[in-house]
C-alpha cells in the first residue's frame, strides 16, 4: 500500500509556513511591521517569557512575517526550523557563537566566500575562536586538522572561487566520527539544487540575499537546523546539554530534544547579538521564494549555454564549472547534484588584468557589481576589484589569475546574454595587441 | 532528572525543580515514538504553577534506555514503579495517544494512587493499519512518514506553526529517526493489542478529561466516542483545528484545557 504523500517542492515554495490570515483572510503574506505584541493579561505575559506558551514577544526575537519565511525555508531544506537573521554573516555567526566558546576550533574549507574567512580568520580569532583552513577535496586533511577542543566542520556546497564540491557524505563522516557536526553555507545551490541534510551535513545556512531572493533588493541570511545531531551523545556540546544561568538555568536539550540549538540561537543569539531580520526584507525574500523552482532550472539553464560558449572562445583560458569533464569534482558533482551546479562560476580570460578591465566595461547587459544570485546577470574581475591589493604572486596562491573573472547568470535570454560576452571578450583582444 | 526503575534509568522531566512533597504531582506519559519533549510547553507550565511534574521517557525512548515496554498495562505498573523511585506517593497522569491509554490503565489498576487523569488524542479501540504495522516492524521509513503525517491534521504540511519558525513535519521525522530500530512497532503493536479500554474506562473513579483534535487522523472524534462513554463523568474538549499531536498543534488551547481541568 502506498503510503501517503508530502507536499512537493513546488507546492511547499508557495504555502510553507503560512495559512491564509485568520484575522483578515488575507492570502498574501502580510507585512507584520511592528515591534511588539500586546499580550493578553500578566499570567499570558508571564507564560510567554518563560516559554509557557508559543507566541511572539519582541520582533528581535520573533515576527510572524519573518516566522514564515523561516518555517518555508526548513520545509525546503527537511529540517526541524529555521532562524532568519540579518545577512548571511549574521547566520554563519550566529551558528558558531551558539555552540562554541572561546578555546573551540572549527575545521573549514579554505575554499570560502571572503566574508566566511575574514568572520573565522580573524575577527572570532580576537574572541578565542580558532580556525584551521584546509583543502576540502583532501579528506584526510580534514581528519589531521582535528583537535580535542574542535566543536564544528565547516564548508561550502560549491566552494568560492573554484567551485569544490563538498564530498558531504564523506566529511559529515569525518566530522560525526569527531562528535562534531557540519555545517555548510548552502548559498550556491539553494534546496533546489541540493538539499544537504539528506547528504549528512547537521546545519545549514544561505545567503539569502542571492538566489533565494533572487531580486538584489534585500539583504537576509537564514539558518536551518536538521535537528538529526544528536548533543548530548557527542558529550562536546555543554552550551547546550547542561544548565545555562543566562537562560533560566535551561539545559537546552533536555527541553527540547531535537529543536536544541534552534532554541538556544533564539533565546540567546537573538536576544543579544540582536542580528534579526525585518519583516519588510522577509516579505521580499518570500516574494523570491515563491519562484524558485522556476527561477533554479532557468538559471541552470542559461550557464549551461554561456559555460558551453565560453570553454569554445579563443580568448578563454579556462572555465571552472563541475559539468564540465575537466573540473576536478566533475564525478562528485553528478553523483550530488545531478540538477546541475548553479549559475556562478568564474573563467579565466587570455590577456591578464588590463584585458580583465576591459572586458568589464565592455559589457552591456552584465552589471559590475559585488554579488551573486541576482535575476540579472551580473560580472565581476577579481583581480582589479575585491583583490586589486594582491600582486600576480598572492592571487595564485588565492587560486585567482590575473585574468580570472566571475559571473552569475541571471534570466535574461541566453543569446544575448552570449552576445555580449562575445563583445566584450573582442574588445578585451584588442588590448592584447 | 534521573529515576531507577528495575535497576536501570528511567528519565523523566521536571522542569528543572526539585520535587515536593507538599505539592501535587502530575505525571505526563508520551505517545508512540515520542518522548517527554513532546509535552515541552504544558509540562513547563504546571511545573513553574505550583505542581511537581514527572515528563517522563518510557523505556527505549528519549533519555530511559531501553528496550520497550510491550503492553499498554506493564506500562501502567512501570509508571507506578517510577512513582516509587520518585517517592510520590499519588499523582494526576495526563497521557498522549498511546501514552492516553497508559493514562487510562493507571487509573483502573491503581485507583489508590491516580488523582485524575486526561487523555489526549485517545481512543478505543486504537487502530492500526496493517499497512502501517508492517511498516514499523520492518523499520522503514514510510512508516515514519505514516506517523508524521498522519499524526498532524491536513493543514499542517503548509505549516503555520504556533511555535515561531519550527516545521512541524522537519520535527517529527528528526525524532523519530532518533528511536532504535523496533520501537515504534513495539508502540504500535501495544496500541493495537489494548484490549482492555472499555473496562478499564469502567472501572476509573477518579475524575477523567478527554481531549480531542477535531481533524484528528489517527484518533477520530468519532473512534473517541465509545472511551468517552465508557468513562462516567469524563468531561471532554474539542480543539476543532486540531489534529493528533495537539499539544504542538495548539499548545495553547491544550494548555487551556488542561489549566481548566486541574485548577477546578
Amino acid at each position: 500500500m502506498a503510503g501517503p504523500k508530502y507536499p512537493g517542492f513546488d507546492t511547499l515554495s508557495l504555502h510553507a509556513g503560512q495559512s491564509p490570515d485568520p484575522a483578515t483572510g488575507s492570502r498574501a503574506v502580510p507585512i507584520y511591521q511592528t515591534t511588539s505584541y500586546v499580550f493578553r493579561d500578566s499570567e499570558h505575559a508571564a507564560s510567554l517569557f518563560n516559554m509557557e506558551r508559543a507566541g511572539h514577544v519582541y520582533s528581535r526575537i520573533s515576527n510572524p512575517t519573518v516566522a514564515v519565511l523561516e518555517e518555508r525555508i526548513a520545509a525546503l531544506e527537511g529540517g526541524v526550523g529555521a532562524i532568519a537573521v540579518a545577512s548571511g554573516q549574521a547566520a554563519l555567526h550566529l551558528a558558531v557563537a551558539t555552540i562554541l566558546d572561546a578555546g573551540h576550533h572549527v575545521v573549514a574549507s579554505n575554499s570560502l566566500y571572503g566574508g566566511s574567512h575574514n568572520l573565522l580568520g580573524y575577527t572570532l580569532k580576537r574572541f578565542g575562536i580558532e580556525t584551521t583552513f584546509i583543502d576540502p577535496r583532501d579528506l584526510s586533511a580534514w581528519k589531521a586538522a582535528v583537535r580535542p577542543d574542535t566543536r564544528l566542520f565547516f564548508g561550502e556546497t560549491l566552494g568560492n572561487p573554484g567551485l569544490d564540491v563538498l564530498d558531504i557524505p564523506s566529511v559529515s563522516k569525518i566530522a560525526h566520527d569527531n562528535g562534531v557536526p557540519l555545517l555548510v553555507d548552502s548559498t550556491f545551490t539553494t534546496p533546489y539544487l541540493m538539499q544537504p541534510f539528506a547528504l549528512g551535513a547537521d546545519l545549514l545556512y544561505h545567503s539569502a540575499t542571492k538566489f533565494l531572493g533572487g531580486h538584489g533588493i534585500a539583504i537576509g541570511g537564514v539558518i536551518v537546523d536538521s535537528g538529526r545531531f544528536d548533543w548530548e551523545a557527542s558529550g562536546k556540546f555543554a552550551q547546550l546539554t547542561a544548565p545555562y544561568a543566562g537562560f533560566h538555568n535551561m539545559d537546552f536539550e533536555e527541553e527540547s530534544g531535537t529543536r536544541a540549538f534552534l532554541l538556544r540561537a533564539r533565546r540567546e543569539g537573538l536576544r543579544d547579538f540582536g542580528a534579526c531580520m525585518a519583516p519588510m526584507n522577509a516579505f521580499q525574500i518570500l516574494q523570491g521564494v515563491e519562484t524558485l523552482h522556476l527561477r533554479m532550472p532557468r538559471h541552470v539553464e542559461n550557464t549551461r549555454k554561456v559555460v558551453k560558449f565560453l570553454a569554445a572562445n579563443p580568448m578563454v583560458e579556462s572555465v571552472g564549472y563541475p559539468e564540465l569533464p575537466t573540473h576536478p569534482d566533475h564525478a562528485l558533482a553528478q553523483r550530488l547534484l545531478p540538477k546541475g551546479c548553479g549559475a556562478v562560476f568564474s573563467f579565466n580570460m587570455k590577456g591578464g588584468r588590463e584585458a580583465g578591465k576591459r572586458f568589464i566595461e565592455s559589457l552591456r547587459i552584465f552589471s559590475h557589481l559585488a554579488n551573486v544570485g541576482d535575476a540579472k546577470s551580473l560580472v565581476i574581475h577579481p583581480a582589479s576589484t575585491t583583490h586589486y591589493r594582491m600582486d600576480d604572486a598572492a592571487l595564485k596562491k588565492a587560486g585567482i589569475a590575473a585574468g580570472t573573472v566571475r559571473l552569475s547568470i541571471g534570466l535574461e535570454d541566453a543569446d544575448d546574454l552570449i552576445e555580449d560576452l562575445a563583445r566584450a571578450l573582442k574588445d578585451a583582444q584588442r588590448t592584447m595587441k | 532528572m534521573d529515576f531507577s526503575v528495575d535497576g536501570k534509568t528511567a528519565y523523566a522531566y521536571t522542569a528543572a525543580h526539585e520535587l515536593d512533597p507538599a505539592r501535587p504531582t502530575i505525571v505526563f506519559v508520551h505517545g508512540a515514538g515520542l518522548d517527554h519533549s513532546s509535552w515541552g510547553l504544558q509540562s513547563r507550565y504546571f511545573g513553574y504553577h505550583g505542581w511537581n511534574v514527572l515528563a517522563c521517557d518510557l523505556p527505549g525512548h528519549g533519555r530511559s534506555p531501553g528496550p520497550p515496554i510491550e503492553s499498554v498495562g506493564a506500562a501502567a505498573d512501570w509508571v507506578m514503579r517510577l512513582l516509587d523511585a520518585a517517592k510520590v506517593a499519588r499523582t494526576s497522569v495526563v497521557g498522549h495517544s498511546m501514552g492516553s491509554l497508559v493514562a487510562l490503565e493507571c487509573a483502573a489498576r491503581h485507583p489508590a494512587r491516580v488523582e485524575r487523569i486526561a487523555l489526549l488524542g485517545a481512543a478505543f479501540p486504537m487502530n492500526v493499519s496493517d499497512a502501517f504495522l508492517e511498516a514499523a516492524r520492518n523499520n522503514e521509513q514510510s512508516a515514519y512518514d505514516m506517523e508524521t503525517i498522519w499524526g498532524h491534521a491536513p493543514q499542517v504540511s503548509f505549516g503555520a506553526n504556533p511555535n515561531p519558525g519550527m516545521w512541524m513535519y522537519g520535527d517529527s521525522l528528526a525524532r523519530l529517526s532518533r528511536l532504535a530500530p523496533g520501537v515504534l512497532y513495539n508502540d504500535l503493536r501495544a496500541c493495537k493489542d489494548y484490549a482492555a479500554g472499555l473496562e478499564s474506562a469502567a472501572k476509573v473513579a477518579c475524575p477523567a478529561l478527554v481531549v480531542i483534535g477535531g481533524r484528528d487522523m489517527m484518533t477520530p472524534p468519532k473512534a473517541v466516542a465509545p472511551l468517552l462513554r465508557a468513562l462516567t463523568g469524563a468531561t471532554s474538549v474539542t480543539i476543532r483545528a486540531s489534529g493528533h499531536t495537539l499539544m504542538a498543534e495548539a499548545p495553547d488551547a491544550t494548555l487551556d484545557a488542561l489549566i481548566g481541568f486541574f485548577r477546578d
